[in-house]
């Protein structure tokens, strides 16, 4: 890296030109601007291109025309995956919200044993994709995991052999493994609501619920929608857990797009389509990242990232 | 701001008029929250706890009791069963590959953030700014067949700096963008005066921005680490011998082929998080602010 660095200009006096100043400093943007473009923006522009082309993933890339758009959209994979992504976007949504904004009300007390209770609650966050889709398997097997165990019937279902408890098993488990970072947010937002709203409130004779309902969850509605875009965004990428814990089985009842261009692509060797699934996963999470800006009211959520 | 905190009050008070006997209200425990907060926490707890006894479990102690029952005679046969299927390997291929990806992405996403602040060329700084932004919205996932593609023409294939490269490219926006904000917070006059001493931006980098950032640049290079050593689609994608694999591909592999022993499986899992474990021990505070990196301050 540091043979980039052009030597030092012992000659720029105070009195630089604001120009001279700029033609200085302008370069240092540029190693981080490289790698960016190499691996992310070009592979962008790359799988638009690739969704025209026909290519098995190892030998020659032939232009195609629209012939993988026109696979893709008429397979009835599509609109299968497109559903169980909304589905398991929406349910984990339902399930992930009103359990993160209790519990980062609750975790946000200054209380001692909270912050003990804390350190436990947010070890998820440190666990791989892949160790909790491992630890999960092994966990509800019908012949060797807890119900077995336990001897419990109701645990020894074949949890992930059922289409219906496979999606479950899916929600539950990316709620396990994301709610103590929308926690983590909630509780760091309730923390910046400043106290003499409450103290207000209290000496007008608010109970706890009136004071949660008409201060906090006012004061956390951009901190609601931080917490929604990037849950629902997030889900669209699900991808490791998903793919470790069922492999989109059983069938095809938990195969997201993502699993589905997976699938397509370097299972099946058809990288033209893979890309086109590709392309309208982006454009789905664009769509979608826009409509919760919309509502969220304008460019406030935005302003919140920027000028965090 | 100002107006929500108006508003809430004034109907807090002109609500509550007539309930001012209830006033007390407030000094009642805050039931929901804890319910929802004990019971959540023994849906954490319990599989942790789970997790580690059984790692220290014989297979066939570990049919015969009770799951939650800490083992009869505890045994460190898992680990060495783990250790000897190569998981030094791995967890060497996965130092390498976090700090080759997080110590250059850190290093250039700080040099633009500097330039970005710093120039005076607004436009063309300002487009840069926006292009990381953008950057942000791009979804590993989707970007990865192209992302194969290059790897493949670059004879990168089934190498280690196969997964560093974009592993660096999606560190990048996040960084820059969290890094770029606090450098905006130094005090402009430290910046005169530096130049005044007749200092170049390069040693102004270095000597005034870098240590004023240093919280930022470990908030930041916790984050992209934590993403790093727990990545799995990248490995998945381009690393193709066994003896490249990185810790959750060899995770991955390993439940794959002894899903029956479940703990020697477990020990895996165990062994794999704890470094992260010891740095959360020693660290939690930076983790955890790290971990909400540009979500909120």
């Amino acid at each position: 890296m540091t043979t980039l660095a052009p030597p030092a200009l012992p000659e720029t006096r105070p009195t630089a030109s604001r120009g001279g100043r700029s033609g200085s400093v302008a370069w240092m943007a540029l190693p981080a601007l490289l790698i960016f473009f190499a691996f992310a923006v070009l592979p962008l522009v790359g799988v638009l291109l690739l969704s025209f082309t026909s290519w098995d993933g190892i030998g020659v890339i032939k232009p195609a025309g629209f012939d993988s758009w026109r696979a893709v959209l008429s397979d009835p994979g599509l609109p299968h995956a497109l559903w169980v992504t909304f589905k398991i976007m929406a349910l984990s949504w339902a399930f992930q919200t009103p359990l993160s904004l209790l519990l980062g009300v609750f975790l946000a007390g200054h209380q001692r044993y909270r912050e003990l209770l804390a350190v436990l609650f947010f070890i998820p966050l440190l666990l791989s994709s892949a160790a909790i889709a491992i630890t999960y398997k092994a966990l509800l097997d019908p012949n060797f995991g807890l119900g077995a165990g336990l001897h419990l019937p109701l645990l020894t279902q074949d949890w992930l052999g059922e289409a219906k408890l496979a999606v479950g098993v899916v929600v539950f488990v990316v709620s396990w493994q994301y709610i103590p970072f929308h926690t983590l947010i909630y509780q760091g937002a309730v923390r910046q609501i400043p106290r003499s709203m409450y103290e207000a409130a209290q000496l007008d004779g608010a109970g706890r619920v009136r004071m949660f309902f008409r201060i906090t969850l006012p004061q956390l509605k951009y901190t609601i929608i931080t917490s929604s875009t990037l849950m629902v965004v997030g889900s669209l990428v699900f991808f490791d857990l998903i793919f470790v814990l069922t492999e989109g089985g059983p069938g095809d009842a938990t195969r997201v797009l993502a699993l589905l261009m997976y699938k397509q692509g370097f299972q099946a060797n058809l990288m033209g389509p893979a890309s086109a699934i590709a392309v309208i996963l982006v454009l789905v999470g664009l769509a979608l990242a826009l409509l919760l800006r919309r509502i969220g009211g304008g460019s406030s959520s935005s302003s919140q990232l920027e000028g965090a | 701001m100002a107006t929500t905190l108006r508003a809430g009050t004034r109907q807090a008070a002109g609500g509550d008029q007539k309930r001012r006997s209830r006033g007390r209200g407030a000094r009642r425990p805050n039931w929901l929250g804890g319910a929802a907060g004990w019971f959540w926490l023994l849906i954490v707890i319990l599989p942790i706890y789970w997790i580690v006894i059984t790692s220290f479990k014989t297979q066939s102690n570990y049919f015969q009791t009770n799951p939650f029952a800490p083992p009869t005679e505890p045994t460190l046969d898992n680990y060495r069963f783990v250790i000897e299927a190569h998981f030094a390997r791995y967890f060497i291929n996965s130092v390498i590959v976090t700090l080759g990806a997080v110590v250059p992405a850190v290093l250039v996403s700080f040099m633009a953030a500097y330039a970005i602040v710093r120039a005076s060329d607004r436009w063309l700084l300002r487009s840069v700014n926006s292009l990381f932004l953008m950057g942000l919205a791009i979804p590993l996932q989707a970007a990865i067949i192209p992302v194969y593609l290059i790897i493949i023409r670059l004879h990168l294939y089934d190498t280690l700096l196969a997964i560093i490269l974009p592993s660096i490219a999606f560190a990048i926006p996040l960084s820059v963008l969290v890094l770029s904000n606090f450098i905006r917070d130094v005090p402009k006059e430290l910046f005169d005066s530096m130049r005044v001493d007749g200092a170049s931006e390069w040693a102004t980098l270095w000597h005034l921005a870098f240590p004023l950032t240093r919280p930022a640049l470990v908030t930041v290079s916790i984050y992209n680490g934590l993403a790093i050593w727990n990545g799995f689609l990248l490995p998945l994608i381009l690393i193709q011998s066994p003896e490249q694999r990185p810790l959750p591909l060899a995770l991955w592999a390993f439940q794959g082929q002894y899903s029956v022993n479940v703990p020697a499986v477990l020990a895996s899992v165990v062994l794999t998080t704890l470094p992260i474990l010891a740095l959360y021990v020693i660290g939690r505070r930076q983790l955890l602010s790290g971990l909400t990196a540009g979500f909120g301050k």
